[in-house]
C-alpha cells in the first residue's frame, strides 16, 4: 500500500506576535489516500492549512509538491499549483450558476466577430461531465444558491477537480450536512482517493474521521505529535496524543461542600435549536458549579448562547426559578440575573477604543438604563475593586482595553459580569490565552463566587480545569449531550465517554 | 503638553485658527467687531450666524455617524421642517385696531412644535428602517432623500414661500445679548447633548454600538431603540436648522433649502475626528467643523477667489481627511517614507 | 424535474420590474387618450437617453456592491468642458466629444483606484468626486454656455423615422440602445462582466477563485465614469448648452432606476436589461403626471421615492429569505 508522497512539508515554522502557532512541522500526503489532521484548539491545525494553501508564508521550512519546492503566495496561486481547498462556509458565489462557479476564471471561450465570449453551453457540458464524476446530477444553470450545502460542497469538490488538483484540503466539511449527505460526501471522496488523489481532511467528528481515513497526524501546541496509520490509533489514545498527558486518573473535585447547593435556578428541557443544537437537558442550582466538558465542535458554546438569549431556541423550554422564561436577546436574560463571558472576547467581548473603566461598568450600566449613569468617578471605584480582586495588569484605569494582553482582557471581561452581581454566570472558555497564574486566580475567583451562592456554567477546553472545579459535569459530543458524570470524575473519565461509541 | 499634542480636537483647532489668520491677512478688518444697531457686528459674527444651522445639523449628524451609520436625507428634513413652519405661520396682512400687522396662520408655537415633530418623524422613519427592516442606512436614507424633497415642494407648491410675521423672524435674525439668537440655539442644542453623554449613559452606549455591535447587544444594550432614537434626533436636529434658515431668509423654498447640506455636515463630522466606521464622537469637534467649513466660505470669499471654488476646496478636504483615516493609506505611506531594511521583508 | 414550473430565484427581481412597467403602461394607456402611441414610448427613451446611459454604468457599479455618487455632477463638467471648448475655443465636435470622454473616464478611473487600493467607502469617495467635478465646471464658468456649433445643433435636431408609422427617434436614443447592448454583452459575455457579479456575491470568495478583483473594481468605476461623460455628450445635445447646475441630482435617479430595475442594492443580483425598464418606469411616471395635468412635478420625486422605498423592501424581504 506504499504509494508516493506528493505533498510534504519539512520544518515548518510559523510566528504570530509572541506565539509560536507551528514549530517545525513534519507533514507528508500521499496520493491515493485519506490523510486527517487532527488536534485541539489552538494545537496549529488551522495554521498549517494556511500555510499550505499559501494564506501565509511560512517562516522557515520547505514545502515540495509532487517532488518541486512550492511557495504559494496567495490562495489563488496554490489553487494553479494543483492544492484546492474545500471550506466549511463553502468559499464560492452562491449569486452564480453552478457551471460558472465551477468554471470562474477560466471560462471555456469562442470568438464571435473577433472578439471573445464565453461559451456558456460548453460551460454547462463541461460542467455536468465534472459532477457526473462526483455521481450529481443536477441543472448547473441553475444559482448555486438554490442547492443545499452539501451539494455547493460537491460543487466546490467538482471546481477543484476542473483545475486538476493533485490536493484536495477539506477544512471541516461536514458541519453543515445531515448523517446522508455526510455519506454522500464520503462515497465521492472514497471514488477520489481510488482514483489517486491525495486527500487532507480536516474534522473534529471522532466517528468521521475513523471512517473515511487512512492516517493520521496529531498536532499538539503547534508541535507534530506523530504521524499513524488508523490501526495504530484507537480513540483513546487519540486522545492522550491530542491533549498531550497521562491524563490524570486521579479524582476530581470532591467537596461535597455543596452538597447544600441550593434550589433550582436554571431547568432547561429538550431544550436546542435545528441545526446548531441538539434538544438537551440541563439544570444548574444556586452555588453549583457545572462544567461542560466535549471537544471543540461539541456544540458547548451554542448551549451557552440559546440559554444567554443570543440565539433563539426552537425547541424545548427554559425556566428559571420554576418559571418558563423565554429570552429573545441577552438584556431579558441580564434581567434575570444571567451573565456569560462569550468563547471569543475580541469578537464579541472587549470594546476595543473604550478604557478599562468604561469596559468593566459596561454591563452593569446596560442594566441600570440610561439615567441611573454611573459617574465616572463610580466607575472607577467599582473598576478598580475588580482590578484589585483580578489582579488585572493594565497602566491605567483609563486605558484603551486593546492594548492590554489578552489575559488580562479576558480578566476585565470577567470583572465585566462580576460588576453586575449575577445569580447564573456562563463562562466559555474564560482562561484561554492566560498565563498559569492567572488562570489559578481565575478559578479560585469562581470557587469562591459559587461557595457565596453564584451559580457558574463552566465551558473550557482544558479538561483538568473542568474535572478540578466543577461539582457535576455535563458532557458533550457533536452537539448533543451524551451523559453527565459527578464532579469526582477524572479526566480519563470523561473522556471515555466522549470517545465511546466513536 | 504631550497631552495637549495629542487631544483629539487639536487638528480641527488648528485648521480653524489657520484659517481665521489667512482671513485676517486678507481682510483686514477680520477681527473687527462693533456695537451697532444693539448688538454686535461684524466678520466674526457673521461666521458663527451663518455656521449655526450647519452646526445643528452635524451635531444630528455626529451621533448618526457614531453608530456606524449615515443619513443624507437631512437636507431634504430641511426644506420640510421650514415648509411646515412658513405653511402654518404665513403672515396675512389684518387691520387690527386700525393698524395694521401680520398674524400667523396658527399660533407661532403651534407652528414651530409641528415642524419639529414632522422633523423628528423624518428621523423616526429612517430609525426604523435602519433598526427594524434592516436596511443599509445609505439606502434608507436615500429614499427619503428623493421622496423628501419632493414632499417639501409638494408643500410649498414649487414656490418659495414667504413668511410675513415679525415674531419668527427672531429665530434666525434675532439677537440676544448681542449676540445673534440662532448661536445661542446651536449653543443650546450642544449643551444639552453634552449633557446627555456625559451624565447619562447615552454617550457610552453609542460608542459601544459603533465599536462593536455584537458586544453591545452582548452586553445587554437595546441597540434597535437607541439606534432609532439616534436618527429620530438626526432629523429633529435638521427640523430645528430649517427653522432657523427659514426664519433667517423669512421664507421657505422647497426646491433649494437645504440643498447639499448632508455632504457639508458629514464633512464636518469629519473634520471634527470622528471616523466614519463609528465609535468614539466628539461633538465639539463637529462644531469645530462646522466653524471651518463656514469660515473656509468666508476665507474663500475674501481672498477674492470665486466662490465656486469652494466646491473644489471642499472635495481636496473630504479626499485629504478620507485618506488620513484610512489604514491602507498611512502603511503606503510608512511604506514609502521608512525604508525596509534591507533583506527582510513584510 | 420541474425545473420548467419553478422560476429561478434571480428572475424574480426583473420580472416584477417588467409587471410595474406593464401596469403602469396600461394604466396609462386606459386613463388617458393618446398616451398609447408609438411616439410617447419612443419620447420616454428619447428623454431619458442620458439616464438611461449613466444607468448602465451604474449598474455595473451597483452589481460589484459599490455606489456611484458622483455621475450627475460628470455629466456637468461634461457638458461645460464641451461647451467651453467649442463655443470658446472652435474645437470641433469630432475634436470635443472624443476629449470629454477620456477625461469622463479618466475621473472614474481615478476614484476606482482611490477605492480599491485604499479601501475606501465608494460612498464617501464618489461624494467627494461629486463635489470635485461640479466645482471644476464653476472653475471653467459660471453661468451657462450656450453652444450653438453647428454640428451639435444638427445631431440635437436630427431626427430617424421609424418604420414610416410617422413616429421618429433621435441620435442619443440610438445610443442610449446602443449602450444597453454594450452593457447586456459585458455582463454575459466577457470576464470583466462575470467578475462583477461575483465580487458583488462575495468578494472573499472572488478573490479565493482566484478572478482579478482589483482590476475589476477600477474597471467598474472606469466604466461609470465613461457612461456619464456619454451621458454628459448627449445631455449637451439635448440642453445646447454647458452650465454647472445640470443633472442635479441625477445620480438618485440613476441609482432608482437601477434598483427598480431589480438589482439588488447589496450587489450580486441584476440585470441591465432591467435598468432599461427601470428609466423607462420613471419616464412613464413623469409622462403619466404631465398628461395628468393636475399633479405638480414634484410627485415625480415622491413617487420615485415610494417606488424606491418598496423595492427596497422587497428586497430586504427577499434577502432574508435566502
Amino acid at each position: 500500500m506504499s504509494s508516493h508522497v506528493v505533498l510534504e512539508a519539512r520544518g515548518l515554522t510559523r510566528r504570530f506576535t509572541g506565539v509560536l502557532a507551528l514549530s517545525g512541522v513534519d507533514f507528508r500526503l500521499r496520493a491515493g489516500e485519506v490523510h486527517a489532521l487532527m488536534g485541539q484548539n489552538g494545537a496549529g491545525k488551522s495554521t498549517l492549512i494556511k500555510v499550505l494553501t499559501g494564506v501565509y508564508p511560512a517562516d522557515a521550512g520547505e514545502l515540495t509538491l509532487g517532488g518541486e519546492t512550492i511557495h504559494p503566495s496567495s490562495p489563488a496561486a496554490a489553487q494553479r499549483l494543483g492544492i484546492s481547498t474545500v471550506y466549511q462556509e463553502v468559499n464560492l458565489c452562491t449569486n452564480l450558476s453552478v457551471a460558472e462557479n465551477i468554471f470562474a476564471g477560466r471560462y471555456p471561450r469562442k470568438p464571435a466577430a473577433g472578439l471573445w465570449r464565453i461559451d456558456w453551453s460548453r460551460m454547462a457540458v463541461d460542467a455536468r461531465a465534472l459532477l457526473a464524476r462526483l455521481n450529481l446530477d443536477i441543472d448547473v444553470t441553475r444559482l448555486l444558491s438554490s442547492y443545499p450545502v452539501a451539494v455547493q460542497q460537491m460543487v466546490a469538490i467538482a471546481r477543484a477537480l476542473s483545475v486538476e488538483a493533485k490536493v484536495l484540503i477539506l477544512d471541516e466539511p461536514t458541519s453543515s450536512l445531515d448523517e446522508q449527505e455526510v455519506e454522500r460526501l464520503f462515497a465521492v471522496l472514497r471514488q477520489l482517493r481510488g482514483e489517486g488523489m491525495a486527500i487532507l481532511f480536516v474534522t473534529h467528528f471522532f466517528e468521521q474521521m475513523y471512517a473515511i481515513s487512512d492516517r493520521i497526524t496529531v498536532l499538539r501546541n503547534g508541535e507534530l505529535v506523530g504521524e499513524y496509520l488508523k490501526a495504530e490509533l484507537p480513540p483513546a489514545a487519540l486522545i492522550t496524543a491530542m491533549v498531550g498527558r497521562e491524563l490524570s486518573a486521579a479524582a476530581g473535585r470532591n467537596e461535597q461542600a455543596t452538597v447544600a447547593a441550593g434550589p433550582a435556578l436554571l431547568e432547561a428541557t429538550g431544550f436546542g435549536r435545528r441545526g446548531t443544537l441538539n434538544p438537551v437537558d440541563i439544570g444548574l442550582r444556586r452555588g453549583e458549579v457545572v462544567g461542560v466538558g466535549g471537544l471543540l465542535g461539541s456544540g458547548r458554546t451554542e448551549l451557552a448562547r440559546l440559554l444567554f438569549g443570543l440565539d433563539r431556541s426552537d425547541s424545548g423550554e427554559l425556566q428559571i426559578d420554576g418559571t418558563r422564561v423565554r429570552f429573545d436577546n441577552p438584556a431579558q436574560a441580564i434581567r434575570h440575573g444571567l451573565g456569560m463571558c462569550p468563547e471569543e472576547r475580541k469578537f464579541d467581548g472587549i470594546v476595543a477604543e473604550l478604557s478599562v473603566r468604561e469596559n468593566i461598568a459596561l454591563a452593569l450600566q446596560a442594566r441600570l438604563g440610561i439615567w441611573k449613569y454611573l459617574s465616572p468617578a463610580r466607575q472607577k471605584e467599582i473598576a478598580d475593586r475588580f482590578v484589585k480582586a483580578l489582579g488585572i495588569k493594565t497602566p491605567d484605569i483609563d486605558t484603551p482595553i486593546a492594548l492590554l494582553s489578552g489575559g488580562n482582557q479576558q480578566k476585565v471581561v470577567l470583572a465585566r459580569w462580576l460588576a453586575t452581581e449575577p445569580r447564573l454566570l456562563i463562562l466559555d472558555e474564560p482562561t484561554r490565552g492566560i498565563d498559569v497564574a492567572a488562570k489559578q486566580e481565575i478559578m479560585n475567583e469562581i470557587l469562591s463566587l459559587a461557595r457565596g451562592g453564584l451559580a457558574v456554567l463552566f465551558i473550557s477546553s482544558e479538561m483538568d480545569e473542568v474535572v478540578r472545579v466543577s461539582d457535576r459535569i455535563v458532557v458533550m459530543r457533536d452537539r448533543s449531550k451524551v451523559g453527565e458524570l459527578p464532579g469526582s470524575s477524572s479526566e480519563q473519565a470523561v473522556y471515555h465517554l466522549i470517545a465511546a461509541g466513536a | 503638553m504631550q497631552r495637549l499634542l495629542r487631544h483629539r480636537l487639536l487638528w480641527p483647532a488648528v485648521t480653524l485658527l489657520l484659517l481665521l489668520a489667512v482671513n485676517a491677512v486678507f481682510n483686514p478688518g477680520f477681527w473687527q467687531l462693533q456695537w451697532r444697531g444693539g448688538h454686535l457686528y461684524g466678520s466674526i459674527i457673521d461666521i458663527l450666524n451663518r455656521a449655526a444651522p450647519l452646526a445643528l445639523v452635524a451635531l444630528g449628524m455626529t451621533l448618526v455617524i457614531a453608530t456606524r451609520g449615515i443619513d443624507i436625507s437631512v437636507g431634504a428634513t430641511v426644506a420640510i421642517a421650514a415648509a411646515v413652519a412658513a405653511l402654518m405661520i404665513g403672515g396675512e396682512l389684518v387691520v387690527k385696531d386700525g393698524v395694521q400687522t401680520h398674524v400667523s396662520r396658527f399660533p407661532m408655537s403651534v407652528a414651530i412644535v409641528a415642524a419639529l415633530v414632522v422633523a423628528a418623524g423624518c428621523g423616526l422613519w429612517n430609525g426604523l428602517l435602519v433598526a427594524k427592516v434592516g436596511m443599509q442606512p445609505i439606502i434608507a436614507t436615500l429614499i427619503l432623500m428623493v421622496a423628501g424633497r419632493g414632499i417639501a415642494q409638494l408643500l410649498t407648491g414649487g414656490q418659495i414661500i414667504t413668511v410675513y410675521y415679525a415674531p419668527f423672524f427672531f429665530l434666525g435674525n434675532g439677537f440676544l445679548l448681542g449676540l445673534p439668537f440662532a448661536v445661542f440655539i446651536a449653543a443650546a442644542v450642544w449643551g444639552v447633548l453634552h449633557l446627555l453623554m456625559t451624565r447619562t449613559a447615552l454617550g457610552l452606549f453609542i460608542q459601544t454600538i459603533g465599536i462593536n455591535p455584537a458586544a453591545a447587544r452582548l452586553a445587554g444594550l437595546h441597540e434597535r431603540l437607541i439606534t432609532i432614537c439616534v436618527y429620530t434626533f438626526c432629523g429633529l436636529a435638521a427640523g430645528i436648522a430649517g427653522l432657523v434658515i427659514s426664519s433667517n431668509v423669512k421664507s421657505a423654498d422647497g426646491n433649494n433649502a437645504g440643498m447639499l447640506m448632508e455632504l457639508d455636515a458629514i464633512l464636518a463630522v469629519t473634520l471634527g475626528g470622528t471616523l466614519l466606521t463609528g465609535g468614539r464622537f466628539s461633538l465639539a469637534g463637529s462644531v469645530l467643523g462646522a466653524l471651518i467649513i463656514q469660515t473656509l466660505t468666508s476665507t474663500i470669499y475674501s481672498i477674492g477667489v470665486p466662490p465656486e471654488i469652494n466646491m473644489v476646496v471642499k472635495a481636496a478636504v473630504v479626499f485629504v481627511v478620507m485618506l488620513m483615516q484610512s489604514a491602507e493609506f498611512r502603511a503606503a505611506v510608512r511604506g514609502w517614507v521608512v525604508r525596509p531594511a534591507a533583506g527582510a521583508t513584510r | 424535474m420541474t425545473s420548467a414550473m419553478k422560476l429561478d430565484s434571480r428572475y424574480v427581481p426583473l420580472l416584477g420590474t417588467i409587471v410595474v412597467f406593464a401596469l403602469t403602461a396600461g394604466y396609462g394607456s386606459v386613463a388617458y387618450t393618446g398616451f398609447f402611441s408609438a411616439q410617447v414610448f419612443l419620447n420616454l427613451l428619447i428623454d431619458n437617453a442620458f439616464l438611461c446611459i449613466v444607468g448602465v454604468g451604474m449598474t455595473f457599479v451597483i452589481l460589484s456592491g459599490g455606489i456611484d455618487l458622483s455621475v450627475g455632477s460628470v455629466i456637468a463638467l461634461t457638458t461645460m468642458v464641451s461647451a467651453a471648448l467649442v463655443e470658446h475655443h472652435h474645437w470641433s465636435a469630432a475634436q470635443a466629444i472624443p476629449l470629454v470622454l477620456l477625461i469622463g473616464t479618466g475621473f472614474g478611473a481615478f476614484m476606482g483606484w482611490l477605492i480599491q487600493r485604499f479601501r475606501l467607502q465608494p460612498f464617501i469617495v464618489t461624494l467627494a468626486g461629486m463635489f470635485l467635478a461640479r466645482g471644476l465646471c464653476y472653475l471653467i464658468s459660471i453661468d451657462s454656455i450656450s453652444i450653438t456649433d453647428a454640428t451639435y445643433t444638427a445631431i440635437s435636431q436630427a431626427r430617424i423615422p421609424l418604420w414610416g408609422s410617422g413616429a421618429s427617434i433621435t441620435v442619443s436614443a440610438l445610443l442610449a440602445l446602443g449602450m444597453v447592448a454594450v452593457g447586456i454583452w459585458l455582463a454575459h459575455t466577457t470576464e470583466f462582466g462575470r467578475t462583477v457579479y461575483a465580487i458583488g456575491g462575495s468578494e472573499p470568495s472572488a478573490l479565493l477563485m482566484g478572478l482579478p478583483v482589483a482590476r475589476t473594481t477600477v474597471l467598474v468605476y472606469t466604466f461609470s465614469g465613461f457612461c456619464s461623460a456619454l451621458a454628459g455628450v448627449v445631455f449637451t445635445f439635448y440642453m445646447l448648452s454647458g452650465y454647472g447646475l445640470h443633472a442635479v441630482g441625477l445620480e438618485l435617479d440613476a441609482i432608482a432606476a437601477v434598483v427598480i430595475g431589480g438589482t439588488l442594492l447589496s450587489g450580486g443580483v441584476g440585470y441591465v436589461a432591467g435598468t432599461l425598464f427601470g428609466v423607462l418606469i420613471l419616464g412613464i411616471i413623469q409622462t403619466l403626471i404631465a398628461f395628468d395635468g393636475s399633479l405638480s412635478s414634484w410627485w415625480t420625486r415622491i413617487v420615485i421615492g415610494a417606488l424606491l422605498f418598496v423595492f427596497c423592501l422587497l428586497q430586504r424581504a427577499f434577502e432574508s429569505r435566502r
